[in-house]
């Protein structure tokens, strides 16, 4: 049962070969086992999630079956879901139940999707690691060759992939604002794309940075997270930013090859000290798509370098306005005081863990009278010249091919001591969201410790299209089979 | 630039985060180090570039200004830590 990927789930259901009763009852019995060692999930829902099961076969009786019948998926902690509490990986949510449902999880039970929980993330997704969690850290399922330490999913999805490769779930949203799909893929050996800005809805999603903020779904293969967006994504005129067009079939470009396509090579990811495993991952991903037919052009991102220290402006600034509606009046934690600005003061202090409390002083801090052109101005500035690079190389080449991530998952509590550290994760990743475009994170091969590392394809806005055709033709040529160690079905 | 201690604790205020003194010494190194690492964008040459507010490649859309949903009063109360009847509660504010 474990064995088949969502697609194939999905057409074993329409078959009668299984029912969703069977399917979702096992990643039920998979999270009662094994969520209290890896702790994917914050909140789980098995009641509902074998009700819903219940009426996804009676539908499939029927012959009613949409794209996702029957799929027991998890959400992020960061989409609102009617009636079940949704934290954001804070405590000051911690008591939250959102009186609505988000559009992207709506857009999921319209298509029949099962929901098996909440999944576990980096508070307000601030974090590369899951570790600023205020319900705990996620253990990745993959450990190093004879080393059981612990190690990090990634994040700020780190729930959402821990539980795809564990196979306790067959899928999951995400969400991206500088690599949270991308990088928590990549530690734990599968797939996510974070597509074009404006593509899925943001209505609903607990706001982080709002002209960074993304959704996208991560699953294990290239083509599972094809059916998943094309759930997913769409029209919402209840999201400003919400882009009105139509969503393209991305599970028939999986099978579009890239004969004829330029991919670019950016030689600003070329980095002092990145591990030689990983340098050597990438000349080899370029050679399957010479291989395939594609030709490879060497193109320039001189910006590239400046991305980090952008976005640890921008992304704050907006934080710290977009998390000002925390005052413990109207829902969430409240904290008492003598007066209403204690009650707001102390509120915050005890419900914001201390990456939560940086960035909002960072971000109120660059927005300051006096600071606000020297900082906030400048970095918008430098935004416009990060996506001018982009623009100009994509005048060239249909889509780019770099690595996902400098290195593989670390050990629990590494990186901790330094806030800068834990940023320089997202060095890869980072500029996409600055330029809005799209970017999957695919498993290419193994570090010499035998975790796994991955490739990453950005894409034109809006051409999610180039960019799942590309992951594919990678996932063909390398063979990705090799499994984590902690995983359901063994 | 480089914060010091009175600095941390103005900026603390603006964002209603109550910090106590021995928090104070950690934020100003915490604070200290990432606008330094910052400053690495003063040598960026961004003369005469337009800055880019966001990533959405199209204009905001208009709609028109009427009511598109409402009479929701019980679930917005729903999640409130005190409230009065119709009201959120908080502590007294006028004398």
């Amino acid at each position: 049962m474990f064995d088949l990927s969502l697609v194939e789930a999905r057409d074993a259901l329409r078959a009668k070969k299984i029912s969703s009763r069977e399917l979702t009852g096992a990643y039920v019995g998979a999270i009662e086992q094994l969520n209290p060692q890896i702790n994917a999930y914050i909140t789980t829902t098995p009641e509902a999630a074998m009700a819903q099961a219940d009426a996804a076969d009676a539908a499939l009786a029927k012959g009613e079956a949409g794209p996702l019948t029957g799929i027991p998926l998890a959400i992020k902690d960061l989409f609102c879901t009617k009636g079940v509490r949704t934290t954001a990986g804070s405590k000051i949510l911690q008591p939250f139940i959102p009186p609505y449902e988000s559009t992207v999880s709506s857009n999921l039970l319209r298509d029949g999707a099962v929901f098996l929980g909440k999944a576990n993330m980096d508070e307000f997704a601030m974090g590369s690691s899951n570790m600023t969690s205020a319900y705990g850290g996620v253990t990745n399922p993959w450990t190093r060759r004879g080393d059981n330490r612990p190690l990090v999913p990634g994040g700020s999805s780190g729930g959402s992939a821990a539980a795809v490769s564990a196979r306790m779930a067959l899928g999951a949203t995400a969400t991206d604002t500088g690599g949270s799909i991308r990088q928590p893929a990549a530690f734990c050996g599968i797939v996510g794309i974070k597509p074009t800005y404006g593509r899925c809805s943001r209505w609903g999603v607990v706001a982080f940075a709002s002209s960074l903020d993304q959704a996208g779904p991560v699953a294990r293969n290239v083509e599972d997270c094809a059916v998943l967006l094309g759930s997913m994504a769409g029209f919402d005129a209840k999201d400003s930013t919400s882009a009105d067009m139509p969503v393209p079939d991305f599970a028939a470009a999986c099978k579009r090859g890239v004969k004829g396509m330029r991919i670019g090579v950016p030689r600003e990811y070329r980095m002092d000290g990145m591990a030689p495993e990983i340098e050597a991952l990438w000349q080899q991903g370029l050679g399957w798509l010479r291989d395939a037919g594609a030709t490879i052009v060497d193109v320039s991102l001189p910006h590239t370098k400046y991305g980090l220290a952008t976005y640890y402006i921008v992304a704050p600034a907006e934080a710290s306005s977009n998390l000002a509606r925390y005052d413990g009046v109207r829902f969430g934690a409240r904290e008492p005081g003598r007066d209403l600005t204690e009650l707001y003061e102390n509120t915050r202090a005890e419900g914001f863990g201390p990456e939560v409390q940086r960035r909002i002083l960072i971000g109120t801090y660059v927005l300051s009278a006096g600071y606000y052109d020297a900082y906030y101005l400048r970095a918008q500035k430098v935004r416009a010249l990060i996506l001018r690079d982009f623009t100009e190389a994509f005048e060239k080449v249909d889509a780019l091919l770099t690595p996902a991530t400098p290195t593989a998952a670390f050990g629990q509590g590494e990186k901790m001591d330094d806030p800068i550290t834990m940023y320089l994760n997202d060095v890869f990743t980072v500029p996409v969201n600055m330029a809005g475009l799209p970017g999957m994170s695919v498993p290419a091969g193994l570090d010499a410790q035998g975790l796994p590392l991955g490739l990453q394809i950005i894409g034109r806005p809006f051409d999610e299209e180039s960019v799942f055709a590309v992951g594919a033709a990678i996932e063909r040529a390398a063979g990705f089979s090799t499994l984590p160690t902690i995983r359901a079905g063994i | 630039m480089s914060l010091d201690p009175a600095t941390v604790r103005r900026i603390a205020r603006l964002s209603r985060l109550s910090i106590d003194d021995n928090q104070v010494e950690r934020m100003q190194s915490d604070l200290n180090g990432i606008l330094g690492w910052i400053e690495q964008l003063n040598e960026v040459n961004v003369e005469g570039v337009e800055p880019l507010t966001g990533a959405a490649m199209m204009a905001m859309r208009m709609r028109d200004d009427v009511v598109t949903d409402g009479n929701l009063q019980e679930a917005v109360l729903s999640n409130a830590p005190d409230r009065e009847g119709p009201f959120y509660a908080v502590p007294k504010v006028v004398e």
